[in-house]
């Protein structure tokens, strides 16, 4: 049985959440004695056996949607779907019996001589990241199959055939849940800021070429840029075309680039967050000019964008965005848990706060008692005296 | 345009979050309830849709007999009827919960189909996928701008639903009817105005009791809060005298420039 785990390709690889959903996946074969595969919609060279092996991944299949198909999530969840063997319509009486004689196709078809399959064989689980992508398409693969899903789990074990145990998160981490899928195919995504990135594994050659062997499916023998690593590793990428209908590709992204500019709040080393305890819209200039002085970008709390005083995009959060800064500066924000969902993955919190109760004192690393609004302007004067003096 | 959206009623949690003794609930005994932000922007941009382009605005919930609470809340901010698709009060899974409100929203022509892209307490992020393939339409997830073109003889219309994803900007086009899960960012939610809370109280409410689900598929065992990483922070000190000492702390983080 197979293990796949949908990937992502950015910057021409693999996608740090997707590495780390690889790893979950990976954990979740190893519980049951399977292999984890790589599934991915593109070119197959999209990722390079290398990155693959890097992953500790022998197998990789390339979802085809053919040339100019934008993101189209049903037809995501389709591929997935045959390339799993599950049945192709919601409402199939039979879930687990038609996944089963599905799994049996032999991938080694007729189809084979193109370099395709028909199928990746007997499939026990789908794994993606917790990306907006990953949550949307295993979703349709869900109301697809008929079968449930869970999102944002942090880990997940086989107990015993057709039942997963894993721990998922609620409140957007705030909460954990344990929970039994009971499923012939468990479908999961990882919520992948909350896992670790997985130790880099080259996989077994021997086990690659049997593997192979056991298939004797034609590889993408021609990919480019073949390097040393790909030489002692050999994984084997196999393409998949599905037959899709009209209206799988009805939902399907056009996509222009980005216009925003500036320290994006995401990836910022340093951000400088404001709550209501900055009193008003005007208030802001002062974080903003510190947050120049570090280099960093402003973030603010929900009560500041639903008063109107900064955009949405700038609010940090569960229903905002998820900062990982080396430091966070949270100034007149309270610390609910629904702002601190948001900035988990800051190295360092520093509150400044007027009341030493407040419930961000108990989960930031360092805190100033006292009023921003005397607090900042005196930062600021010591960085700028400190910058002049050296 | 006949619009409906699904909101979910959920504990406003603070500051900690305290699971109840049996380890299967957030304990609520001293929370009050809300809709997520999310869900709250869907009712905001279908009732500005509405004045726009006229027709009606109905909310949803499947939930117990207080959810009616939330269901008033949004008709304060402008919907126009409720349905109430009661429960006994026990957690419903994502796949019951999609059936339910497919079933109850089968027959009755709504035009967009408005829901928050995951439910605040939960974190599903499915249902409103699960309710778009229920009832065969086109749907969109994640939305955070949306215009509506009107239809042409027969048709009723299109939207272009767009998205931000790893920094490039997504558009879907797709016909109507359609399911569109939206984020908190897509408008400014107004505040509930007194004429908006009258309203409220005069509004059509319909109430559908449910029997409780069969069970199966992804079933809870307990509920933990994480460990809190940090211990209480270190005070640094008062007012502008931890000045110095605030700009040590940075220099040792090596956040100065
Ligand atoms: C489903 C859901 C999702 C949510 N998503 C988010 C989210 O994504 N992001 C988010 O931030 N919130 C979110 N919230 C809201 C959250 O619960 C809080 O209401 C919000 O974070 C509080 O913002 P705050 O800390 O700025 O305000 P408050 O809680 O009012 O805190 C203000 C703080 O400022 C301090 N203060 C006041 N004056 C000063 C001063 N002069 N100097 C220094 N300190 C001062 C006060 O002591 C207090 O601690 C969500 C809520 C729900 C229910
Ligand atoms: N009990 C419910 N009642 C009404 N709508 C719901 C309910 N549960 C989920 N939804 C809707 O579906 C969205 C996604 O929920 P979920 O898939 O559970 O994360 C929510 O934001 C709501 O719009």
């Amino acid at each position: 049985m197979t293990v796949l785990c949908l990937v992502e390709i950015a910057d021409g690889g693999l996608r740090d959440a997707s590495k780390r959903a690889l790893g979950v996946a990976r954990g979740l074969a190893g519980s049951a004695g399977e292999e984890a595969a790589a599934v991915w919609v593109g070119p197959a060279e999209a990722i390079s056996r290398s990155e693959l092996g890097a992953a500790g991944v022998s197998v990789g299949y390339a979802i085809s949607l053919g040339d100019g198909v934008g993101y189209a999530p049903v037809a995501w969840a389709r591929g997935l779907a045959g390339l799993a063997g599950a049945p192709g319509s919601a409402g199939s009486a039979d879930v687990a019996g038609s996944h089963e004689s599905a799994g049996l196709v032999d991938s080694a078809g007729s189809r084979e001589s193109a370099g395709l399959v028909d199928s990746a064989g007997p499939v026990s689980a789908v794994v993606a990241a917790a990306t907006d992508r990953g949550n949307e398409v295993l979703a349709h693969l869900a109301a697809i199959t008929g079968l449930p899903m869970a999102a944002n789990c942090v880990s997940a074990v086989r107990s015993r055939s057709d039942q997963t145990d894993l721990v998922r998160q609620r409140w957007a981490g705030s909460l954990l849940e344990e929970a039994t899928l009971d499923s012939p195919l468990a479908l999961l995504t990882v919520a992948a800021d909350a896992v670790a990135q997985p130790e880099a594994s080259p996989a077994g050659a021997a086990g690659v070429a049997e593997m192979a062997g056991v298939t004797g499916v034609i590889g993408t023998a021609g990919v480019a840029g073949v390097t040393g690593l790909a030489e002692t590793t050999h994984p084997v990428v196999h393409v998949y075309q599905p037959d899709l209908a009209e209206a799988d590709l009805l939902v399907q992204a056009t996509e222009s680039a980005d216009r925003r500019s500036g320290v994006s709040l995401a990836t910022a080393r340093v951000v400088v967050g404001g709550g209501r305890g900055v009193g008003g819209p005007d208030g802001f200039s002062v974080l903003e000019e510190l947050a120049d002085l570090l280099g960093g970008a402003l973030g603010v709390s929900r009560v500041v964008t639903s008063q109107g005083w900064r955009p949405h995009r700038q609010q940090v959060g569960q229903t905002g965005t998820k900062i990982s800064p080396e430091l966070y500066l949270a100034c007149g924000i309270s610390g609910a848990i629904q702002h601190m969902a948001g900035c988990q993955g800051a190295k360092t919190i520093v509150a400044i706060n007027t009341d030493p109760d407040a419930p961000i004192i108990a989960k930031a690393n360092y805190a100033v008692i006292g009023d921003l609004h005397e607090v900042l302007p005196a930062l600021i004067a010591a960085l700028k005296s400190a910058d002049e003096d050296g | 345009m006949e619009i409906c959206v699904c909101v979910k009623r959920v504990p406003m949690v603070g500051g900690t979050i305290v699971v109840t003794p049996d380890e299967q609930d957030v304990d609520t005994s001293m929370a009050g309830f809300t809709v997520s932000p999310h869900e709250e922007c869907g009712v905001e941009e279908a009732v500005q849709l509405v004045e726009r382009l006229g027709g009606s605005v109905t909310v949803l919930t499947l939930g117990p007999p207080q959810a009616a609470d939330q269901l008033r809340d949004m008709l304060a901010l402008g919907a126009n009827r409720a349905i109430l698709l009661q429960t006994g009060g026990a957690e419903w899974g994502p796949v019951a919960t999609a059936d339910a409100i497919a079933g109850c929203l089968a027959e009755r022509g709504f035009d967009l189909l408005l829901f928050g892209n995951e439910a605040a307490d939960t974190g599903g992020y499915q249902v409103p996928v699960r309710v778009a393939h229920a009832l065969g339409v086109p749907c969109v997830t994640g939305i955070k701008r949306l215009d509506v073109m009107s239809g042409s003889g027969d048709g009723r219309g299109s939207i272009a639903a767009g998205r931000e994803y790893a920094g490039v900007e997504e558009t879907f086009e797709v016909p109507l009817p359609a399911v569109v899960s939206v984020k908190e960012g897509i408008n400014l939610p107004r505040y509930p105005s007194l004429p908006g809370r009258l309203r409220a109280k005069r509004a059509a409410f319909e109430t559908i009791e449910l029997a409780a689900p069969a069970p199966g598929g992804l079933a809870k065992r307990r509920l933990t809060v994480p460990a809190a990483s940090a211990s209480r922070a270190e005070v640094l000190g008062s007012g502008a005298a931890a000045v110095p000492a605030l700009v040590r702390l940075l220099d040792e983080l090596g956040v100065l420039r």
